[in-house]
């Protein structure tokens, strides 16, 4: 039950917020994240416990052999808690903002996270199909309407890429649908289908163009950074920490275990274009002097790394990508409350516009220091192990993929640091000038982050045995 | 059999009420009323089929599937009154001619859904066609309504030439009108059952405005009085579909004829998919955009035509419901804008909360994303086509189209929430609004859990 509870909480209280005035939604919205931690932990506990409390399944449509079938396994409940957390520090960021009709804004946030939980849960293949578009449709709104000039045409392309995408998906899912003896689409009747060879090579492609549209897997990445350029920052952050681990999941609980021989035999393909990714989007962000898109390129360029060691298909790698998954979520968000309290201070995006920052806001200069070192894979951070285990992972599949993708930890340290200077050191000017240095809420926020930053840094095995945990 | 005496019925009654009761809002009440029996009335035969179908006088076949689709024409209609039967008033003065005639049609659909019988077929589509003549051109005063009305009567009377051509030739191959005794599967196929076969496909597809037979829709809907586009653009095409679904699933679908017309019928609906979907890209009245939209829309009810399995039934059915809901609420809130460009609609979310979300829960039942009937709609008529087996390549084209189709229903919602402007709206009064949240409701409830109607299949 608590699982269903973790989708219902977000989604009530949506709803919820919608009618509230004044500062209701964002008390609404900062109770409601907070339960859903308390929640996300409880189910962190349950899974030790007793794992099976975790599955709840009720008849949806019987005409059809459609089930609501919820459940958690090490990875779900990672992704959960990392959700529940993500929506958490948001709304504490945000807290003191002024928000254009903010019962619509927490409404939409709440609902989305209604719709990710929903995704990380689903055990039947029509129901995950039905929450991953529900996940999409508030974002949709939130960037069209709070994002920046350009939002519309730009929300809009993302909307319409990551439609096809699970349009395709859907087809698959029909597919494999009416290959089950017992017309189920249970995971486990999914993943205990015998396809031939001539289905899996084709099925592939139907589920992975839809999972590396949302990842976003070059060639399938034009609408990300224009989306995360134009999202207001904090959708910024639930897109870049959570939603794009939707891709990731899919990948993992969907395509690798009912499309195995599939997986295997395009492998080399995935990985390739993972690691051109990762080349190509880090070779951009060094030369970006827009701090939300430098942010975006280099997000596709971890996300590359952690889809390359998907198609490795071993076990370091598996979970690398999944230690990673969470920590890259809890980093990115870190940066991107950075990247909001700055513009929120200077009203620009362009770094040549900024400089000496450290001078004027020493706390969140250090801030911007561990999350990027975090960020790059600095061992002592919670992004190093990730790391590690996923280059051995991609080293055992094949030492040329590793040697490239590894090109992409060089570039990164490059562009990393080069921003940081840019940001807050040197000769600071008129803008910079007039800042201030971050306010309790957003410390606190930036506090959450770096405490788990340096917790799961040094002591990685409880998420270790957490994710390993398998359904 | 109870549907069609009564909205036959209902028809004849309601000429008189428009002659006697001088109160134009009271005709509306009497139409609501009747529409309500007919639909108890179609009910009533529920029990009778629960062991199998039935026929009656050689002519009829009351099933499961017959009294649901009733269901489903009678029900979308009773919601196509209760939003829009005041517009009525505002076409011209016979009101109650109006009604009378949307009753006749409803009894062309009725008969177009149960008809077991060639002739019955003919007269299905000729009572649902006539009236749709004298609709389109209801707005006497109107050169455009004139010329829509002019243009669909001629096109409309030879693609029926062609229909009875088509039976015709089909009489001549199997010397008998009854449609399950036909037998036309046997190989080598009879020449004159083939002609006649490819003569009546031609002639339906023209019923449901598939390419190439579409080129009276957009202008036949553009010009007609906004009320009745959307009476003939949602239930009466739905009624062409189970007509056209019941000949060719019944009597064309067994042995080697089915492979010679299944071609056939899968380039129409791939160019129907793509031209009504490109076309509908480029429109700048709302109205128009429908048009074509309801073009797209009749191709992936053409899958269900093509795909003959018990998934292709469902989705009818299922399609029917959904696609009329939501286009019959869009026009309503059309109705209610003086501008029917995309414009028109810019701003609407702030001045009319309720319409503009009533708008983009119908535009997204329409896009067919989840939770709305629309979804379950295109999940119905995919799967029937994938299981069909050789038609993968058409639902590809039919998911690209989707995606395409998404293009112009977001214009709307685009124009509605991010865009400034102050749009003229005509006053909303509390029973709209109250039609409004039942529209809503059944749109959600059905995407929600299909099962409550496609259940009583």
């Amino acid at each position: 039950m608590l699982t269903v509870l973790l989708i219902l909480i977000p989604f009530i209280a949506g709803l919820i917020a919608f009618g509230l005035k004044g500062s209701g939604p964002k008390v609404l919205g900062m109770i409601a994240s907070l339960a859903s931690v308390a929640t996300a932990i409880g189910t962190v506990c349950t899974l030790h416990a007793d794992p099976k409390k975790l599955s709840f399944v009720t008849d949806w449509i019987p005409q059809l052999g459609s089930q609501f079938r919820v459940g958690l396994d090490g990875m779900g409940t990672m992704l959960c808690l990392l959700t529940a957390i993500a929506f958490l520090l948001v709304f504490i960021t945000i807290y003191n903002r002024d928000i254009e009709r903010p019962n619509s804004f927490y409404g939409l946030m709440l609902l989305s996270q209604a719709g990710l939980v929903g995704v990380f849960t689903a055990f039947d293949a029509l129901q995950f199909y039905v929450f991953w578009e529900l996940a999409l449709i508030p974002v949709y709104f939130l960037c069209s309407m709070w994002g920046g000039e350009k939002r519309i045409p730009v929300t809009f392309k993302f909307f319409v890429y990551t439609f096809l995408g699970s349009l395709l998906m859907l087809v698959g899912i029909i597919y494999l649908y009416f290959q089950t003896p017992d017309h189920s689409f249970s995971w486990t009747s999914f993943t205990s289908l015998q396809l031939s060879m001539g289905d899996q090579k084709w099925l592939f492609w139907l589920f992975f163009v839809a999972f590396a549209i949302k990842m976003p897997v070059f060639p399938f990445h034009t609408w990300q950074p224009d989306t995360y350029e134009q999202s207001p920052t904090p959708v910024t952050m639930i897109l870049s920490g959570v939603m794009v681990k939707m891709g990731l999941f899919g990948v993992l609980r969907w395509l690798v275990p009912v499309l195995p021989e599939g997986a295997a035999m395009w492998a080399d393909v995935a990985i390739v274009l993972s690691i051109i990714g990762i080349i190509y989007a880090s070779c951009i962000a060094m030369v970006q002097s827009d701090l939300k898109r430098l942010i975006a390129y280099s997000s596709i360029a971890h996300i590359g790394l952690m889809s390359a060691a998907i198609f490795a298909h071993n076990e370091q790698g598996t979970q690398g990508v999944l230690l990673q998954m969470f920590n890259h979520g809890i980093n990115i968000i870190g940066l991107w409350i950075i990247v909001e309290v700055i513009q929120n201070r200077l009203g620009v995006k362009n770094m040549d516009q900024m400089g000496g920052m450290a001078r004027k806001a020493p706390r969140m200069a250090i801030f911007l220091v561990i999350i990027s070192l975090a960020n790059i894979g600095l061992p002592l951070t919670n992004g190093f192990i990730g790391e590690f285990l996923m280059f051995s992972g991609l080293f055992q599949y094949n030492h040329w993929f590793m040697a490239f993708a590894g090109l992409g930890i060089i570039l990164a340290a490059v562009y990393t640091l080069n921003m940081i200077q840019k940001v807050i050191f040197g000769e600071g000017n008129t803008l910079t000038d007039t800042t201030t240095d971050l306010q309790p809420g957003e410390t606190v926020a930036l506090s959450l982050v770096v405490i788990m930053i340096f917790v799961l840094g040094v002591y990685p095995q409880p998420m270790l045995d957490l994710v390993s945990k398998a359904f | 059999m109870n549907a069609l005496i009564s909205t036959a019925l209902s028809g004849v009654v309601l000429m008189f009420v428009g002659l006697f009761v001088r109160n134009k809002q009271h005709i509306k009440f009497f139409a609501i009323a009747a529409i309500i029996l007919s639909f108890i009335a179609n009910l009533t035969l529920y029990p009778t089929v629960q062991l199998g179908s039935y026929i009656q006088y050689g002519m009829i076949e009351v099933s499961k599937f017959s009294v649901l689709f009733n269901a489903v024409a009678l029900g979308a209609t009773l919601i196509y009154f209760l939003l829009s039967g005041k517009e009525f008033e505002k076409v011209g003065e016979h009101v109650g001619d109006y009604f009378a005639l949307i009753f006749f049609i409803l009894a062309g659909i009725t008969l177009a859904s149960s008809f077991s019988n060639l002739l019955m077929l003919f007269l299905a589509i000729e009572i649902m066609s006539i009236p749709q003549y004298v609709l389109a051109g209801a707005d006497r005063k109107s050169l455009k309504s004139n010329e829509a009305s002019l243009k669909y009567f001629l096109m409309g009377s030879f693609s029926t030439g062609i229909l009875l051509m088509g039976i015709a030739l089909i009489y001549g191959a199997a010397g008998t009108f009854n449609i399950t005794e036909l037998g036309l599967g046997a190989d080598p196929v009879h020449p004159l059952a083939l002609c006649g076969i490819i003569l009546m496909a031609f002639a339906l597809a023209f019923k449901v405005s598939a390419v190439p037979f579409h080129f009276w829709t957009p202008d036949v809907y553009d010009g007609s009085p906004t009320v009745f586009t959307s009476f003939m653009a949602t239930v009466v095409k739905a009624g062409g579909f189970v007509a056209f679904l019941r000949m060719f699933h019944v009597s064309f679908s067994g042995g080697a004829i089915s492979q010679h017309w299944t071609l056939i019928l899968s380039i129409i609906t791939a160019a129907t998919l793509i031209l009504g979907n490109f076309s509908a890209v480029f429109q700048q009245s709302v109205k128009r955009m429908l048009a074509y939209s309801s073009i797209a829309q009749a191709g992936f009810m053409l899958f269900a035509v093509i795909a003959i399995n018990q998934f292709a039934a469902q989705g009818i059915v299922l399609y029917a419901a959904a696609y009329s809901l939501a286009t019959i609420g869009v026009f309503a809130v059309l109705m209610k804008l003086k501008d029917y460009t995309f414009e028109g609609f810019n701003g609407l979310a702030r001045k009319q909360p309720l319409l503009a979300l009533a708008t983009t829960i119908f535009l997204f039942s329409l896009a067919g994303i989840p939770v709305t009937a629309g979804f379950f709609a295109k999940y119905f008529v995919l799967s029937a086509a994938i299981q069909h087996g050789h038609l993968l390549w058409l639902v590809i084209v039919g998911v690209l189209c989707a995606a395409i189709s998404v293009y112009y229903y977001f214009r709307v919602i685009m124009a509605m929430y991010f865009k400034q402007g102050d749009p003229e709206v005509e006053p909303i009064s509390g029973g709209f609004r109250a039609a409004l949240v039942l529209t809503i409701v059944l749109v959600l409830v059905l995407g929600l859990f299909p099962g409550l109607l496609i259940g009583w299949l």
